[in-house]
């Protein structure tokens, strides 16, 4: 084995290259067949609001030769070199390395991580320059990891496919937007008020698709969370629809500390520091932080709780469950209703953060995003799913970042343009890569003794 | 009562398009049992093809015949969509066939995100407005009957006779059918699955793209982010109609037809999709399996 995969990689087989070639040629004809009207013309309107065709087959050729150079590397090279390396895996012998000590602490390193980022940040770009990497990094891959969280207790833990959990979210963000800016009522009491009315909503939802599986549900679910959001568009009295709710009030720290300037007791007067507007972001991010850690405590300990154990029981086969005593209606209401509830909190601090809602902020996509940090992160793992949205958001966030692109491309390039093609490509790229997510995990929680590979891992999940 | 019939044929119109496209997602279900999320994107390109290609003959010649025209859109967005689709089965959702249930989903997704996103970026966000290109109007007992509206009927129910004909008396059909059932059976006698499921994305791209001239004929302006909504009222038709069942989803496209342009003709136009997706949840609570489904019966 050995032998050939050196000789092969000293000098690539002649039958490899010319078929690599063939590829490649092949890869051109579908990509030009693919972009010649897409890349090769632009629609353009002229002065006299007039479709106008831009040609622009410079572009569409130099696209065609970076597929066809793409395609030839990955059959000729890449490809070859990937199997050599799996052959060379496969036949050395397995053991089992007793994990390091990141592997071992990883979960205190990550906490200890989240605590000192911000401090990080600030020493590093003083308070001002930090506002970016705490607010739009930190706050921002947070908000996701606590809603990929919620989900994750509907389709990773019950296995029930929803399409809507967005529609949770906008409630609890309207809830605290709403109740705080007419009543004037503080966060910490609508916190958890709009996380018990998400879960209501998530009760109301779980009825109709009780008997509903699979793909049937998805829909409903899909429709459900298009529903929310027309209404939140069109019942403009309560909600002033597209153009969506401002002031909300900030959160403060329990009321002791204000984060307005003109309170009396603002941060800066009462501590006796500059003025900044990092003082709030930098208290969000804690609040984030802490109730992510809150989220993934209340995932881990009801996983040991016998619901949690029935959540997991619905997931793996239904009428297994069924015949077992498990009382499914309620099994699959918890599940709503508790995913639910901490899309009602990300929600609400979502709207605390903004400081503005609308109904743009809940659409469909974000539901798809969620769903596809759940899935890409490993459905029911914890970390993976914090790791897939450090990867998915934090990526494309930096795409904003990269200035220097501008210099390659000339200034008409803007990378923000890119970022959700990315993203979209991202997703397929991972999927296929990793079909089971980052850290593809099914191990079941509850075991005798030891806990054992199980078949469960590669069996077809039963449809919820 | 005029125009009670007036909202019919309004509606027939709208439900033809839905059809059309909720075909290409009950085949895909039928067929390998995923949603094709990037389905209501294909029609997207399909439209903007069909934009591009009049565009191009307004360019090269003084004046083209409408139904030259439309034709010739038709047909090279048939092609190139078919394209996209085919190219699009092969990357994204032939890797992970056999996979779990989700996978295939998830990369559709990613798919549809990356499809409008895509046409986005090569074409410009605005929209795109063509001159009205079939203007006559038609006037029958008081009730107004644009050209427009025949023609998507016709080249609608024209497309279902020659998509029918196909799949209950070809052999690709057969094959379809075949897979359906049962994909490692079919394999075993003999029929190229791959091919045949790369076939049925072809078509269901084709009757997309078809529904995509249509809709570009009809309302005159396209623009990236125009497959979303038009792709989740055809799931819903399709879904409505039972997933799975091609007359299914040609029912299930004129009900969502019409229950959208009576709403918007009697209640409130702003509503009319909370109305589509209410009945739609109604239905399934009593009829779990669409209208035409066939109950699935697990097996243990």
């Amino acid at each position: 084995m050995a032998v050939t995969a050196s000789t092969q990689s000293a000098a690539p087989a002649a039958g490899l290259i010319s078929h690599a070639l063939r590829e490649a040629v092949y890869a051109g004809i579908i990509s030009f067949g693919l972009f010649v009207l897409f890349i090769g013309l632009k629609t353009d309107q002229n002065i006299h609001n007039e479709l106008v065709l831009v040609q622009r087959w410079g572009l569409l050729a130099i696209v065609v030769a970076i597929t066809m150079a793409g395609r030839f590397a990955y059959v000729g090279f890449l490809q070859p070199a990937m199997e050599r390396a799996r052959a060379a895996k496969a036949a050395a012998p397995v053991v089992a390395a007793p994990p390091g000590f990141i592997r071992r602490n990883a979960t205190k390193i990550g906490i200890a991580v989240l605590f000192l980022y911000p401090v990080a940040m600030v020493s590093l770009f003083g308070f001002q320059g930090s506002l970016k990497w705490v607010d739009n990094f930190g706050i921002q891959i947070l908000i996701y990891v606590m809603l990929a969280w919620g989900l994750n207790i509907v389709v990773g833990l019950a296995g029930l496919l929803d399409l809507g959990y967005v529609a949770f979210y906008a409630v609890g963000a309207y809830a605290y937007a709403l109740l705080g800016t007419h009543y004037g009522l503080s966060f910490w009491i609508l916190l958890p008020a709009a996380g018990i009315m998400a879960a209501f909503w998530g009760i109301l939802l779980g009825f109709p698709v009780l008997r509903l599986r699979g793909d049937y549900l998805a829909i409903v679910t899909l429709a459900f969370g298009e529903i929310i959001r027309l209404v939140l568009i069109n019942w403009r009295e309560v909600t002033n629809g597209s153009a969506g709710i401002s002031g909300i009030p900030k959160v403060s720290f329990f009321g002791l500390i204000s984060f307005n300037v003109s309170d009396p007791n603002y941060i800066s007067k009462v501590l006796g520091i500059a003025q900044s507007g990092a003082y709030y972001k930098i208290f969000l991010y804690y609040l984030a932080v802490l109730l992510c850690l809150l989220t993934a405590f209340v995932t881990m300990r009801l996983r040991a709780m016998p619901v949690g154990r029935a959540w997991e029981a619905l997931r793996e086969d239904e009428i297994a469950c069924r015949s077992l005593g498990i009382n499914t209606t309620t099994t699959k209401l918890t599940a709503f209703a508790t995913g639910a509830m901490f899309g009602g909190f990300a929600g609400s601090f979502f709207a605390a953060r903004q400081g503005f809602v609308s109904p743009e902020s809940f659409v469909f996509l974000e539901s798809a995003i969620i769903l596809a940090i759940v899935v890409l992160g490993g459905m029911g793992s914890l970390g993976g799913i914090a790791v897939a949205a450090a990867g998915m958001i934090g990526g494309t966030e930096i795409l904003r970042e990269l200035g220097f692109l501008k210099a390659v491309f000339g200034p008409d390039f803007t990378p923000e343009l890119y970022r959700m093609l990315l993203f979209g490509r991202a997703m397929v790229i991972v999927m296929v890569w990793k079909p089971r997510g980052f850290v593809g995990s099914r191990q079941p929680t509850a075991f005798l003794k030891e806990r054992k590979a199980v078949s469960g891992s590669f069996t077809k999940e039963g449809h919820g | 009562m005029q125009y009670f019939v007036q909202q019919v044929i309004n509606g027939l119109t709208l439900g033809s398009i839905y059809g059309l496209i909720a075909i290409g997602y009950t085949m895909v279900y039928g067929i390998i049992g995923m949603i094709n999320f990037a389905h209501g994107d294909i029609f997207m390109v399909g439209a903007f093809t069909a934009l591009i290609v009049f565009l191009i003959l307004g360019a090269l010649f003084y004046s083209v015949p409408v139904v030259v025209a439309l034709l010739i859109m038709m047909i090279v967005a048939m092609l190139l969509t078919g394209l996209y689709n085919w190219v699009i089965e092969k990357v994204a959702y032939r890797p992970l066939r056999g996979s779990f249930r989700l996978a295939p989903l998830i990369t559709a997704i990613g798919m549809s995100i990356a499809l409008s996103n895509f046409v986005q970026v090569t074409q410009g966000p605005r929209n795109k407005p063509i001159p009205p290109m079939v203007s006559q109007v038609y006037s029958i007992y008081g009730i107004s009957v644009s050209l427009k509206q025949i023609v998507i009927v016709v080249v609608t129910a024209a497309l279902l006779a020659i998509f029918w004909y196909v799949v209950n008396h070809t052999s690709l059909g057969r094959a379809q059918r075949a897979c359906e059932q049962d994909q490692k059976m079919a394999a075993l006698l003999g029929i190229d699955v791959d091919r045949t499921i790369s076939l049925t994305f072809i078509m269901g791209a084709a009757l997309a793209a078809v529904a995509g001239t249509l809709f570009l004929m009809y309302y005159g302006v396209v623009v990236f982010s125009d497959g979303f909504v038009p792709g989740v009222k055809a799931f819903t038709a399709a879904v409505l109609g039972g997933i799975g069942s091609i007359p299914g989803a040609v029912i299930g496209g004129l009900l969502i037809g019409f229950i959208e342009s009576m709403w918007s003709a009697y209640f409130s136009i702003d509503y009319k999709d909370v109305a589509a997706f209410s009945i739609l949840a109604i239905v399934l609570i009593f009829l779990p399996s669409g209208i035409l489904g066939r109950p699935e019966v697990e097996k243990v």
